[in-house]
């Protein structure tokens, strides 16, 4: 099957693209189908499991084509059963294949939650290491998009709270296209979150990227610090705003209004949830000693608080201020027709700056 | 002996020897009647045409059934002693490490006593290249791989969350939240379809996977979901359920109103109940089914009726749920007797008893000594293998506990 994939591939995903430019411009969605695609192309046993996955590609096309290109045995439209999917994942990655995963929507994973908490996350640690379930479970997750009950969660903490597990969340197309293959080639199981209002912005694509080669298991090119490292992706001195996936896109506009009050703020792309790249938020609360953090989810006992809890004990004589956070309420996630008031929006998140800098 | 395994005339389904007639059918709702099934622990009647099967009785006859008969036929006397012996094994061992749980070396055991017959003969049906998931309580099924039985004992000391490798027998870890390894089970024979090693025909390449899992599991959405998903990708796997009878306190009635092997029907495996007291009902339906998988045929579901002659661990205790009476029934129908009283029968002398006692005996003093002289493992060993990649947040604090300790060396000097 790969073989008929590669020859049957478009050009501009055939590995004569070597040759072509090194970036390309893609929708966020688009950019995880070609990281899938140069993932199961460099490895057979890289496969893709789901609800509507294959036939359909997905309800949000992300697997879109996969299934003609690479077969019904690495592109498998499942039975309606997360726990199912998850539990014969790990079956399959017991037996030496790397499924990918994908739950429809964050709200339904929990179906799946015993099968991610009580085995996959904790399959190597009980084998003291003899076995390694290399799975990837994608969940489009975040709010926004005007959807019913279920449509619209955030539970990265529930998952970051799992030893065992690794929790990513890409926020642009690049990283996106990078962060699922370097998901797939990781030896340990990620959740790999998807900020599902951001599937059509577009970005640049770095195709082959040589600082971050990515390679199955065992193979040279896999770097566990690439996977956990946070990104600072506009440099500041007055205040660190740090968020993750679909919060990105606020804190770069509060940084830019900010810019325009004459406060320089500094914002870092988290990326990874679990573990959380402390310090490179610590380095930057050193130089600014002022932190903002924010998410859609509840701060209550979210990413938020843990990363507060841990700058305020490394970077205590730098903080001039509490670390605020911004995010949801400790409400289920409410009806689309208010929801813009429970997302830490711009004008939220320029509040917590001037509440910071007030100090 | 295998002539003599098939040359006794079966006369109908001897099911008054297999169990006893259980009472009528609840009509409605639970049944709340203290000498209904919800009471005694009994298997709901038989419905939809579910026999038992049985090839060997409890008094040491051999039965013949026009189905199963044939799969045992090619079994010697020396497998038929070897299965025997295998079963006093693990007997003897079962009743060590019962002992050692009281004694204090272990923190906890769960008894495989009563259900030799189920995992022996199943176990042995099995070829080195298949792959077993077991439960918890799949002792006997570990002797039959192969497995040095004392790294059964580092879970139970509280000294691993596993023990053993793997792959070395493929033998996976005990599972202990229930049902949830007969998902792995399917997912490995999706991978075992996706090597090729299903239905070539070639003797030493198909193989299958064997979930075990007891009456309570039945009722988990994940077994369900593990035959749906082995259904719909004619995976090479056989579920195994043993019934016996007890899931704790609760009787199998309140898992189910039908025979569990009918739970397999509306996913479309086909399934069979055998008397998983008799060791060769269980070891005919297990090659049955293998044969299936392996060539392609799907999966099965078997589910063997028998019954948890102990506690449902050294914690547990049955008196305040099931009476003597019914314990003592289950004695009569022994699976280890009657395989005796077969062998006697078919000539087999004292001395292969004496010498197969002996042999238990002697495990039953390899594992006392070897779980006496297990020590505990460095406390620094909690971080090991959470990740199998660096993470950054284990090794922070990982760093930081190795400071700590060290702070209290520096005290002590």
């Amino acid at each position: 099957m790969s073989e008929t994939a590669t020859s049957t591939a478009p050009a501009e995903h055939s590995p004569a693209a070597a040759t072509a430019p090194a970036t390309q411009e893609m929708p966020l969605a688009r950019a995880i189908n070609l990281g899938l695609r140069h993932a199961m192309e460099a490895d057979p046993a890289v496969m893709l499991m789901g609800e509507d996955i294959a036939t359909l590609g997905g309800v949000f096309r992300v697997t879109d084509g996969l299934l003609d290109d690479f077969g019904g045995d690495r592109v498998v439209d499942t039975p309606l059963a997360e726990s199912g999917i998850v539990g014969t994942a790990i079956g399959l990655a017991m037996a030496g294949y790397r499924p990918v995963c994908e739950i429809q929507f964050d709200g339904f994973v929990f179906p799946a939650f015993d099968q991610i908490t009580t085995q996959l996350a904790k399959i190597s640690y009980r084998s003291r290491g003899r076995l390694n379930v290399p799975v990837v479970i994608r969940i489009p997750y975040g709010g926004g998009i005007g959807a019913i009950e279920h449509h619209s969660e955030s539970p990265e903490a529930l998952f970051a709270h799992t030893p065992g597990l690794r929790v990513i969340t890409p926020a642009t197309a690049g990283d996106a296209y990078t962060m699922i293959q370097e998901a797939i080639a990781c030896p340990d199981p990620v959740i790999f979150l998807e900020p599902k209002a951001r599937y059509w912005e577009k970005g640049p694509v770095p195709l082959n990227d040589p600082a971050r080669p990515t390679a199955p298991q065992g193979a040279p090119g896999f770097d566990a610090g690439a996977v956990q490292r946070a990104r600072v992706v506009r440099e500041g001195t007055d205040i660190t705003l740090a968020g993750y996936g679909p919060t990105m896109r606020t804190l770069v506009a509060a940084a830019q209004a900010a810019a325009e009050e004459g406060t320089s703020a500094e914002v870092i792309d988290l990326r990874s949830v679990s573990p959380l790249d402390v310090d490179t938020v610590a380095a930057s609360v050193r130089k600014t000693g002022r932190l903002v953090v924010a998410h859609e989810a509840p701060t209550y006992f979210g990413a938020g608080a843990e990363l507060a809890a841990s700058i305020s004990a490394e970077c205590f004589y730098h903080l001039q201020a509490p670390v605020l956070r911004v995010g949801g309420f400790h409400t289920p996630y409410p009806v689309a027709a208010i929801e813009e008031d429970y997302l830490p929006d711009l004008d939220r998140v320029l509040h917590a700056i001037d509440t910071s800098l007030a100090h | 002996m295998a002539a003599s395994i098939s040359s006794h005339e079966r006369v109908g389904v001897r099911d008054e020897d297999a169990a006893p007639r259980p009472p009528a059918a609840p009509q409605a709702g639970w049944p709340s009647d203290p000498g209904s099934a919800a009471t005694t622990g009994e298997n709901p009647p038989p419905a939809g045409g579910f026999e038992t099967v049985q090839l060997l009785t409890p008094a040491g006859d051999v039965v013949h059934h026009e189905r199963y008969s044939p799969w045992v036929e090619h079994l010697g006397a020396a497998d038929l002693q070897g299965m025997y012996q295998d079963m006093v094994k693990v007997r003897r061992f079962d009743q060590e490490a019962t002992a050692l749980q009281r004694q204090g070396e272990l923190g906890l055991w769960a008894p495989s006593l009563g259900q030799e017959a189920a995992q022996i003969g199943s176990g042995r049906a099995l070829a080195s290249r298949d792959y077993v998931f077991p439960s918890y309580r799949e002792h006997g099924v570990a002797l039959t791989r192969g497995m040095d039985l004392g790294q059964i004992l580092h879970l139970f000391r509280g000294q691993d969350h596993g023990g053993w490798d793997p792959a070395a027998h493929n033998f996976h870890l005990y599972t202990l939240v229930i049902g949830s390894h007969t998902l792995h089970a399917t997912g490995y024979a999706m991978g075992i379809q996706r090597d090729g090693d299903v239905g070539t025909g070639e003797p030493d390449r198909d193989r299958a996977v064997v979930a075990y899992f007891g009456d309570g599991a039945t009722s988990q959405g994940d077994v369900y979901e593990a035959m749906v998903f082995a259904a719909v990708n004619n995976a090479p796997v056989v579920f195994f359920c043993q019934n016996n009878h007890w899931a704790i306190s609760e009787p199998t009635t309140r898992q189910s109103t039908v025979p569990l092997a009918q739970r397999a029907t509306g996913v479309g495996i086909p399934s069979v109940r055998v008397d998983g007291n008799d060791v060769l009902a269980s070891y005919a339906a297990t090659a049955e089914a293998l044969r299936r998988a392996r060539s392609g045929g799907g999966p099965t579901m078997i589910e063997a009726v028998t019954y948890r002659m102990g506690a449902h661990t050294t914690s547990d205790d049955p008196t305040k749920y099931r009476s003597r009476e019914e314990e003592e029934r289950w004695r009569r129908r022994d699976p280890i007797d009657r395989v005796r009283a077969l062998l006697r029968a078919e000539g087999t002398q004292e001395e292969f008893f004496t010498g197969a006692d002996h042999e238990a005996e002697r495990l039953a003093d390899q594992v006392r000594s070897y779980v006496r002289a297990l020590r505990p493992p460095e406390r620094e060993t909690m971080f090991d293998h959470v990740y199998a990649s660096d993470h950054s947040l284990v090794q922070r604090e990982r760093a930081w506990f190795d400071t700590y300790q060290a702070g209290f060396v520096e005290e002590d000097q």
